[in-house]
């Protein structure tokens, strides 16, 4: 039995009147690929983002490597070791390919040779690119360069939202077998995704959102027969 | 130090020697009078480029803060100065070893009312961010207009009525371009070292930076907190350079003249700010032959350079290797490898 890494507890998240998340508790253990997948509006980003801070949950609980985080500023977070590759990327695009990694490190300031030269690694056409402006790359090495910058910061777990989103499938591929790597390199990852096919294929564990709440978990290849799971989200219109 | 740095200093202090002694016997006092401006509009322009440019956050309230270094540092002078000038007798060294106190509390009081302004205002965006800055901008210039201890609505003049021979005024084009030269320094040291890359992440994109743990509050109070102390300066500058200072001259319209200089400029240039700073200021007086002409023309030129170059003059380059920009040592050597 691996050591818990991630845990939330009976989470609440309101924006306003809208409740986005009512009483989500999962939980991740060091080693793992976990994803959460759902529809558009089932509150997957709000998870994340209230995972690493960037939004306020109106109750619960979040545990990061067995400290209460929940009230924590984003970079606490992150120098605790938790990363967020947010939704859409968000590269620094008037900053180079080396700025935006750059930037990546500032919570481990002084180990930046390391995470460079691991970024150069799983991503070798960061290097070519290493003096354009981020805005300039492609949308696969914007998301390549999003992940690489998350990962400067020598995370324990990375959160990924929706890496593949607006790729060709051919760089979903390459983005799902990347991610991979990145987890036989020792890093836990959480992986929202709606392309649900590709997630479950490389997860060990996933939970389906359902408007906000926890309707579906269990080991991604139970759910990937799961029949509710099939008709949902791998479009699959005989399964029963 | 190295041999190159002290040469570039040296050049500088000679540059600026120069500039103290040739410039009024080569120029009439007028342009004197315009060259003292143009120095401390690029203090001003270059302090708000950090906030604007370098930060991403639209604040049009400066004139407010140059408001408060000029009135703090006058009535430092009035007040306290004068007792000080006259009891050490006023000698040309007692008064530049005097001169840069006045300044430095102006650039202090500046930046204290920076600190109370940012801390609320920037938890505002964008639109909302501008106005809020423009309110402070304008309470800060009315408040003043309402102390009497420093004139009011009569305008503070820099003689002090128990001293009446001490003169409080500093024209000297040397100590203008000197503190306009430190305050390039000091910014361009900020923004280009290592640390200063958090200042354009913020402005590129605040959600990412916060993400991979940017204390983005912290940051843009920070920029708000130094863009107001070096407003402050240039406020303090001013009053001294002038003798006479009137809220009237840090109303609003100061404050959209700054903007203009960091927009016009580049935003994200520090030698953008400097040259549109220069150019800016200089234009309406180049002008000055045309009449009422004079500010139509201004404003066709402000309007054709937006259109026809919508980045500003410089965009988001330096025209020289600012030497501090370690990032650009490091982006230099990135090109030379690829």
């Amino acid at each position: 039995m691996s050591e818990t890494l991630l845990e939330v507890d009976s989470l609440d998240v309101r924006y306003g009147a809208i409740h986005a998340l009512r009483g989500v508790s999962f939980e991740v253990k060091a080693g793992e690929i976990v994803t959460l997948i759902g529809s558009n509006g089932a509150g997957k980003s709000t998870l994340l983002r209230a995972i690493s801070g960037l939004v306020r949950p109106s109750s619960g609980r979040i545990l990061l490597r067995g400290a209460d985080v929940t009230r924590f500023a984003p970079e606490a977070i992150v120098a605790l070791g938790c990363s967020h590759v947010p939704e859409g990327r968000r590269i620094f695009a008037n900053l180079t390919v080396l700025e935006n990694l750059q930037m990546g490190a500032w919570a481990k300031r002084g180990r930046e040779a390391q995470g460079l030269e691991r970024a150069f690694a799983l991503f070798p056409r960061l290097r070519e690119r290493l003096t354009q402006a981020g805005g300039t790359l492609s949308g696969g090495e914007q998301q390549m360069l999003a992940i690489g910058r998350a990962l400067m910061a020598e995370p324990a777990v990375l959160l990924l939202d929706e890496p593949s989103l607006g790729l060709a499938p051919l760089l979903v591929r390459q983005i799902f077998s990347i991610v991979r790597e990145i987890n036989a390199q020792g890093t836990t990852v959480v992986l929202v995704e709606q392309n649900a096919h590709q997630a479950l294929g490389i997860a060990s564990r996933a939970y389906v959102l359902e408007t906000g709440a926890l309707a579906i978990s269990g080991l991604a290849s139970d759910l990937a027969r799961d029949p509710r799971v099939r008709r949902a989200y791998l479009g699959d219109e005989s399964a029963e | 130090m190295s041999g190159a740095s002290l040469a570039r200093i040296g050049a500088l202090l000679l540059a600026l020697a120069a500039l103290q002694w040739l410039a009024p016997l080569a120029l009439n006092p007028y342009y004197v009078t315009i060259l003292a401006r143009i120095g401390i509009a690029i203090t001003a322009a270059v302090s708000l480029q950090l906030v604007n440019g370098f930060t991403g956050q639209f604040s049009i309230g400066h004139a407010g803060f140059m408001a408060l270094g000029a009135y703090s540092s006058a009535a430092f002078s009035v007040y306290l100065g004068a007792a000080v000038l006259d009891s050490l007798g006023g000698g040309g060294l007692v008064r530049l070893v005097y001169f840069p106190f006045p300044l430095i509390c102006g650039g202090l009081v500046a930046a204290l009312a920076g600190l109370v302004v940012a801390v609320p205002a920037l938890r505002l965006r964008g639109d909302y961010l501008a106005i809020a800055t423009l309110g402070a901008g304008e309470i800060i210039r009315i408040a003043i207009l309402n102390i009497d201890a420093v004139g009011g609505a009569r305008g503070f003049s820099l003689a002090s009525s128990a001293y009446p021979s001490v003169d409080l005024r500093f024209d000297s084009l040397a100590g203008v371009y000197g503190v306009a030269v430190l305050t390039i320094a000091a910014i361009a040291r900020l923004v280009y070292s290592g640390g200063g890359l958090a200042f354009r992440a913020v402005r590129e994109d605040e959600i990412a930076a916060e993400s991979l743990g940017v204390p983005t509050t912290r940051v843009k109070v920070e920029a708000f907190l130094v863009s107001s102390f070096f407003a402050g300066v240039a406020g303090a500058l001013f009053a001294h350079t002038e003798g006479y200072i009137h809220t009237n001259s840090f109303s609003f319209v100061r404050s959209f003249e700054l903007v203009a200089f960091v927009v016009l400029g580049g935003l994200g240039s520090l030698s953008g700010a400097v040259l549109a700073a220069t150019v800016l200021t200089a234009l309406p007086e180049v002008l000055r032959g045309l009449g009422e002409w004079r500010m139509i023309l201004y404003s066709l030129l402000l309007i054709t350079t937006m259109i026809v170059r919508p980045q500003g003059l410089l965009g988001q380059r330096e025209l020289l290797p600012l030497p501090w920009s370690a990032h650009r040592g490091a982006r230099r050597a990135g090109r030379g490898a690829a």
